[in-house]
């Protein structure tokens, strides 16, 4: 297993939400949690996954995901099984859809 | 200078009685026991001849390979093998004993590491690697069968066969063989007193053995819908909006994959929300996949022609003879060669790849498997000598066209793939892996399955390259990194030529065609499970054992 972190500052901010869930620990699948959390302004990412060495494709990943959205002081927590970027861009956004949604 | 007088010009046919002479001491007649075939092969064959065995895309003459595994060595030996798939484990024991020496094929999926180990051994000497069509083309030049092994359905007791569904490479091989003086042996799964149809008549056929269990056929087509993932469709959902619908495609081939069969799986839901029932995918040059039973109940589908059958549909097939092509018996009848050429000709080839190269070259080969080709490269290029024209291929043209030459069609070739396969491999390189193998077996290319220069459009998760709009290398090498996603290649991108490219529609990402990611889910799918096929049939299609998982 690997942890990896980023934090991300500069980000707009939003109300909307508390927290959402997408995905599932299943081999080539992922599960996000979203949780607006008081940082500071910034946006933690927690990464744990199941395949070493990718340390920059989830930094660009994360990156990409994080810098058109408002998400200072959000905490996102990923528990990754081998999802590829496809896979986990697309949690990212069912993610970050229901958080806008206001689901909980 | 005329040859002289005594020069014997019926060699062939001598040598073709001498062997049936030498054959008449082991059996009499045509009709061969199981137990003798192996004597059989030792007297009709000689060191050095010419072999083809049956080893199709998906039916095997296994029982005459396993034979041939079995003779004498040190009395036939050095054989050079014609064969468009190596499969079945017998078909490189011929190799590891000698018995065979040299090698023309086409794909080895099958046995691609094994292969590998016998090339770099010596015990395999390499001819070439083929596409089908360009093997069955050879197969009339300079690699003539002197002796054939085929595989066949029944006989009667005069030598008719019918090679039923799975007909595939049989007509190219005996054709060849038996207007060549060559000798075709036959195994078939029963005698019968008479055959359904007579796809080989008698006369070609030398010899015919009911083996001893029915010839192996692999279930190649069948996909599974319960695996099928939302990239997959949101794939599909971009081929069908931003190709098919934007071309007009009625005539097309499907590669063999998953992501294929999401598509077919999108036409009667998605495709049909976008009122395109009747005008994309009517002409179809495939075998009968499960997975495009919903869109043929639907209506999309007028005309399918099939390489090979896909067990488990005979009945579906038989049940649905405007769709398919079948026999006055009204069982399916496929043919590898014509289906090939159909679909040479026709609008639209779509399948997958392993590796795809800065100028789109795009290639299967690995380090360690030697593969080869298959259908791929037949489909997958521009078919030059076309000359009716099409709405698609003429619009495929006109995006294609240089100032001041001469306008032409273009045929589309589309490769779909997802940026990253499996073990988190990079699907987009600076180098293929193929410029490997070329170094450690020495060929003299690369083995590319589809080059660059055909390729006119690269599909991933992050939109559709349109290879037709750029007008440099350098464009063709952004276009490519633009939708290379994450990859070390994509993340070199120059981020401002980029979006130069998405501005003139080079480029088009999910939201440029109006599709949202978000919408991708497996609720598109006409069917969800291969039960789903089955009702979608009505009860006709029966899946194989191993795709019963209910």
């Amino acid at each position: 297993m690997e942890q990896l972190r980023f934090a991300y500052d500069g980000l707009k901010s939003s109300n909307v939400g508390a927290y959402a869930i997408a995905g599932v620990v299943a081999s080539g699948d992922l599960e996000i949690l979203v949780e607006r959390e008081e940082l500071g302004g910034r946006c933690e990412v927690d990464i744990r996954t199941s395949v070493q060495g990718f340390e920059k494709t989830w930094s660009a990943v994360t990156q990409s995901f994080v810098s058109t959205r408002a998400l200072a002081n959000t905490r996102i927590t990923i528990n990754d099984s081998g999802a590829t970027p496809a896979v986990v861009n697309l949690r990212l956004a069912q993610a970050a859809q229901k958080l806008d949604e206001g689901d909980a | 200078m005329k040859r002289d007088a005594q020069w014997q010009w019926n060699s062939l046919a001598l040598s073709k009685t001498a062997r049936l002479e030498r054959a008449g001491m082991v059996v009499q007649g045509k009709l061969v026991a199981p137990e003798d075939m192996v004597r059989l092969l030792e007297a009709v064959l000689e060191p050095e001849d010419r072999v083809c065995i049956e080893g199709d895309n998906q039916k095997h003459a296994d029982f005459l390979a396993e034979c041939l595994a079995k003779v004498n060595p040190e009395r036939i030996h050095d054989l050079h093998i014609v064969q468009s798939n190596i499969a079945l484990p017998q078909h490189l024991d011929v190799f590891e004993k000698g018995i065979a020496r040299k090698l023309d094929f086409s794909y080895s999926g099958p046995q691609g590491v094994r292969m590998a180990n016998l090339v770099e051994q010596g015990k395999v000497k390499i001819g070439a690697i083929h596409t089908y069509l360009e093997l069955y083309g050879r197969y009339f030049c300079d690699l003539t069968p002197r002796v054939s092994f085929i595989a066949a359905q029944s006989a009667d007791r005069h030598g008719n066969l019918y090679t039923g569904p799975n007909t595939e490479d049989t007509p190219a091989i005996v054709e060849a063989t038996a207007f060549k003086n060559g000798i075709v042996i036959a195994q078939v799964n029963e005698m019968v007193d008479t055959v359904p149809r007579v796809d080989v008549p008698a006369d070609w056929v030398n010899f015919v053995v009911r083996s001893p269990r029915p010839h192996y056929i692999e279930p190649i087509f069948t996909r599974d819908p319960a695996a099928i993932t939302e990239i997959q469709i949101l794939m599909a959902m971009m081929v069908i909006k931003g190709i098919y619908a934007k071309y007009g495609v009625t005539r097309l081939n499907h590669g063999i994959g998953f992501d294929t069969a999401a598509i077919e799986l999108l036409l009667p839901t998605y495709a049909e929300s976008l009122g395109l029932r009747g005008k994309i995918c009517n002409y179809m040059s495939v075998n009968p996949c499960p997975t495009l039973i919903p869109a043929i109940e639907s209506g999309f589908i007028q005309s399918i022609h099939s390489a090979g059958s896909e067990l488990g549909t005979e009945n579906y097939v038989a049940a649905r003879p405007d769709i398919f092509y079948t026999g006055p018996d009204g069982s399916l009848r496929s043919n590898r060669i014509f289906c090939q050429l159909a679909g040479h000709y026709s609008d639209l080839f779509i399948g997958s790849t392993l590796q795809v190269d800065l100028q789109g070259n795009s290639s299967t080969a690995t380090k360690s498997r030697m593969t080869g080709f298959g259908g791929a490269p037949n489909f997958g290029c521009d078919s030059r000598a076309r000359r009716h024209t099409s709405e698609a291929w003429l619009k495929a043209g006109r995006e294609a066209s240089q100032t001041g030459a001469m306008p032409r069609g273009r045929k589309l070739v589309v490769q779909i793939v997802e940026t990253f396969g499996e073990k988190m491999q990079p699907t987009f390189v600076e180098r293929l892996d193929a410029w490997d193998l070329m170094d450690r077996f020495g060929m003299e290319l690369p083995p590319v399955m589809v080059y660059g220069d055909d390729v006119t459009h690269l599909v991933t998760e992050e939109g559709i390259a349109n290879l037709l709009l750029c007008r440099s290398p350098q464009e063709r090498e952004q276009a490519i990194r633009g939708v290379s996603g994450f990859t070390p290649v994509g993340l070199a991108r120059d981020r401002q030529a980029v979006e130069n490219l998405r501005d003139r529609g080079v480029i088009r990402r999910p939201e440029d065609l109006g599709i949202n990611p978000l919408h991708a889910t497996r609720d598109l799918l006409a069917a969800r499970s291969i039960k789903d096929l089955v009702q979608w049939s009505n009860g006709l299609y029966d899946p194989p054992k191993r795709f019963r998982n209910w």
